[in-house]
């Protein structure tokens, strides 16, 4: 249970972090709050021969609202994002984020990039439609949040890809519900509804290896059935797997909840 | 790596290794024993200690990275006369502890919750505390004493090295 040695580089800007990664040629790896990666360590799943610390990054933690948008640096603390006010969807997901000693080092950026199936953070980046900027060797790009998400625990960032700031579209209306066996534990499904440009768009997470859109449910909506009829078509059109914290029919009859819940917070019942 | 920390107000220098945990140089480096560690990967809850004043996991932390921080640990809850803290007067008198593993990490926790909201009721204690895990008292004796111990701390608890600044 501890971890293997490693090179330790305590970054001063996100250039260096990009040449650190560089000359790791794959080996390295990333520490930001370290609540994803240390148990990794030292479960010894991954043996990584250098960590790049970017937790002294000067300016990587501010929040800013932005026109339509909010702009989360890479390093924010989740515990951040439950105090601030400019985007209360985010606020909101946060708050169901683990426990404070885990809110208070955890971090956006690291959450992105850990792409947990279950995670918060990434059904809220593909709800609202986030912008992903990303620093690499080639300088910066912006991705949009839904094509950086692979699969469980897999992005499309390379090697030497550092992730600086994500950009959360404000919705005009939202609702979040989320199920879980114990309070901070992850959650068992998760319903983010958000409406973004004129649309309803209503994203499920714990269901898929990433965030999955519930497609036939929001043309329900859309075309002004009920919400318990949109929470039945989610239910049909998901394709969740069992595992020991529930069977596929327990998931399908949650997530089914959930959406309804979440509908009921925008005023559709 | 040679890195310097406040312990519980003290200045420390220390040497350690980057795989070193927070956790293991404030046990092994720091002789500072308080601190447990029972899963080791984040989710227990014993080893929380304050880091510039918010709670962290210790065994998720390198000691490297700690540097130029203050630490506070459940050894700098009692007071320089070596009396209790109101807080571990009230585990002793609540059952607050069976085997006392756990109760490091809970003390701390429960510091920092009544530190910054010192009006959280039974529920809000239950959540706050959910993040720690105990397997002798049913936790009914810890939420007890934390709720009494709200009683006796009529003024706003600060960390001892907060107030020692
Ligand atoms: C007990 C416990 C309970 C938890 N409960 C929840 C929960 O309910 N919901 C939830 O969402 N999460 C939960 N978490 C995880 C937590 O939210 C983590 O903070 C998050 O998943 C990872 O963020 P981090 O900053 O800690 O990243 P790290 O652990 O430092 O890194 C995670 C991965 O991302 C990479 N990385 C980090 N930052 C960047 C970046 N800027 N660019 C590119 N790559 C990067 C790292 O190299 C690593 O591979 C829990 C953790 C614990 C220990
Ligand atoms: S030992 Fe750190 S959380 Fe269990
Ligand atoms: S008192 Fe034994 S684990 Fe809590």
């Amino acid at each position: 249970m501890k971890c293997a040695p490693f090179d330790y580089v305590r970054a001063g800007s996100v250039e260096e972090v990009v040449k650190v990664l560089g000359e790791a040629d794959g080996d390295g790896k990333i520490l930001a709050g370290g609540q994803s990666l240390v148990p990794v360590l030292a479960l010894r799943m991954a043996r990584p021969s250098v960590l790049v610390d970017v937790n002294r990054i000067p300016g990587l933690a501010r929040i800013r609202p932005v026109d339509g948008a909010v702009e989360v640096g890479a390093l924010t603390r989740h515990s951040r994002l439950v105090e601030q006010t400019h985007h209360p969807l985010l606020a909101e997901a946060a708050r169901w984020i683990g426990h404070t000693a885990i809110r208070s080092r955890g971090t956006t950026g690291g959450s992105i990039a850990h792409a947990d199936p279950s995670a918060e953070l990434p059904v809220v980046a593909a709800g609202v439609d986030a912008t992903v900027t990303i620093a690499g060797p080639s300088g910066e790009r912006t991705v949009a949040a839904e094509e950086l998400f692979l699969g469980a625990l897999l992005t499309s960032l390379d090697d030497g890809d550092m992730i600086v700031r994500v950009r959360f579209p404000l919705p005009t209306r939202w609702g979040f519900a989320e199920f879980a066996r114990r309070h901070g534990d992850f959650a068992l499904v998760t319903a983010v509804v958000a409406e973004i440009a004129g649309s309803l768009r209503i994203t499920l997470g714990g269901v898929a290896a990433v965030p999955q859109r519930a497609r036939a449910a929001e043309q329900i909506v859309a075309d002004g059935g009920s919400a318990k009829d949109a929470a039945r078509a989610t239910a049909d059109e998901i394709d969740p797997t069992a595992d020991l914290h529930g069977s596929a029919p327990f998931r399908r009859a949650i997530a089914g909840e959930m959406v309804r819940r979440a509908l009921a917070q925008v005023g559709i019942e | 790596m040679n890195i310097s920390l406040s312990v519980n107000g003290e200045r420390t220098q220390i040497d350690v290794e980057p795989r070193r945990t927070l956790a293991d140089a404030l046990r092994e480096d720091c002789g500072l024993t308080g601190t447990h560690l029972g899963c080791e990967h984040g989710v227990c809850g014993a080893c929380t200690v304050l880091v510039d004043g918010e709670p962290a996991r210790a065994c998720l932390m390198f000691a490297v990275q700690a540097d130029g921080s203050s630490v506070t640990t459940v050894e700098g809850l009692e007071g320089t006369d070596g009396e209790l803290h109101p807080l571990q007067e009230a585990f002793v008198a609540h059952h607050g502890l069976q085997c006392g593993f756990c109760t490091p990490g809970m003390l701390i926790s429960a510091l920092h919750l009544l530190d910054t909201e010192p009006d959280a009721d039974r529920d809000k204690i239950r959540e706050e505390l959910s993040g720690n895990i105990c397997r002798c008292t049913g936790y009914q004796g810890i939420v007890d004493a934390v709720q009494a111990a709200q009683g006796a701390l009529a003024e706003p608890v600060t960390t001892p090295e907060a107030s020692d600044e």
